[in-house]
């Protein structure tokens, strides 16, 4: 990212496996420093999915929306470059931020699944927006209190930008389904799609006790709850389905990632390994 | 960008506490919370505002190019409207 488009933070907090499916176990271990493995999740979130909304720029169904969803796509390529910058302090090996996003392949990246879902219609891109931003405000709110200095002032600047991301994604989602039948058929279908990769986001695993030391504590049956209601809320109001739990997929944490990452990052990447280290 | 239905509104944005509302532009949206929206991301996204107001194009009365004589022009020739007879105190912020 560039420099200029990257002065947001933001942090969450993340984890692993828990919930109500069991998990398969992790294929390598996680990294040395559990913070620096958890920025990674934040960044990684935020910098996939900001890509991908960047991808719409020019293709808005209004103009009003078209700025809307570039203004999204800059807060969160902020966000991750903030977060990805801290990781890359902690970590110590000389990689800045725009190493990480730029110079990882996608065995290495934490996103969570949801991310890295297609756009698809308009309908898609809101729910996965929805789905996504109800849990990061919610975990943004959390991290915003932790008595980690870095990652609680990252989140409290994010927590700003989320809180005015999920009014906007869940004003969407309520005049979709409330809208006409075909736009209440067509995200009730992308909500349907889209939940099996809902359960990643609450997961707990082996990373959160050593998060613990670092002073950042994740209650994720207590953000769960929270996500729970105002999902439940906004569905109600838009007079949609919440779709049954079923099996739910996960890996992204784990760097097990569905088709749709690696062409993204072949995307995403291409100009900066193209020409390493060019300014712009 | 496809075709729209939906209705205008006019945007007004306040620069700072205490300042006037200022007309910024305008834009469509289908309700009153949309608008907002739509406004807070077209025509605030560089700190320009710290309120705004939207109001549905319609419900703004204009006059005509046609009352400009009748409203205007008879303002021209009285000077004695305008406050320029008095010298503004030296510390007085003229605007």
């Amino acid at each position: 990212m560039t420099k200029h488009e990257a002065d947001e933070g933001g942090i969450a907090a993340d984890d692993a496996s828990a919930g109500t499916t069991p998990v398969a176990g992790p294929r390598r271990a996680p990294p040395e420093d559990p913070l620096v493995g958890f920025l990674l999740r934040l960044g990684d979130d935020r910098l996939v999915l900001g890509h991908q909304l960047s991808d719409l720029t020019g293709h808005g169904p209004i103009i009003e929306e078209d700025i809307a969803t570039a203004n999204l796509a800059l807060d969160l390529i902020g966000q991750a470059s903030s977060f990805l910058r801290l990781a890359g302090e902690l970590e110590a090996k000389g990689r800045d931020e725009d190493a990480l996003a730029y110079f990882r392949d996608g065995v290495r990246f934490r996103n969570c699944l949801l991310v890295e879902q297609p756009n698809g219609d308009f309908g898609d891109t809101m729910a996965r927006q929805f789905l996504f931003d109800a849990y990061s405000v919610l975990l943004l709110d959390a991290l915003a209190s932790s008595s980690h200095v870095g990652v609680a002032a990252i989140a409290a600047k994010a927590l700003k930008e989320d809180r005015y991301h999920v009014r906007h994604s869940s004003e969407w989602v309520v005049r979709l389904g409330d809208g006409t039948e075909e736009s209440h058929r067509r995200v009730q279908a992308s909500l349907d799609r889209l939940w099996r990769f809902t359960g990643e986001l609450f997961e707990i695993d082996e990373m959160d006790a050593g998060l613990a030391s670092r002073g950042i504590r994740v209650d994720h049956a207590a953000l769960k709850s929270r996500w729970d209601q105002m999902v439940n809320e906004v569905l109600a109001r838009a007079t949609l389905t919440r779709p049954a739990d079923g099996v739910m997929q996960r890996g992204g944490r784990l760097g097990r990632h569905t088709e749709h990452l690696g062409h993204l990052l072949a995307t995403m990447q291409s100009v900066a390994r193209a020409h390493p280290g060019a300014k712009w | 960008m496809s075709e729209t239905s939906w209705p205008l509104w006019e945007v007004f944005t306040q620069g700072n506490q205490g300042e006037p509302f200022e007309h910024a532009g305008s834009l469509h949206a289908t309700d009153a919370e949309h608008a907002l929206q739509n406004a807070r991301d077209v025509y605030t996204r560089r700190g320009e505002a710290v309120n705004l107001w939207v109001v549905p194009s319609a419900a703004i009365v204009a006059s005509a190019p046609g009352d400009a004589g009748p409203f205007f022009d008879p303002g021209n020739d009285k000077p004695y409207r305008h406050p320029q007879f008095y010298k503004v105190p030296r510390g007085v912020r003229v605007f």
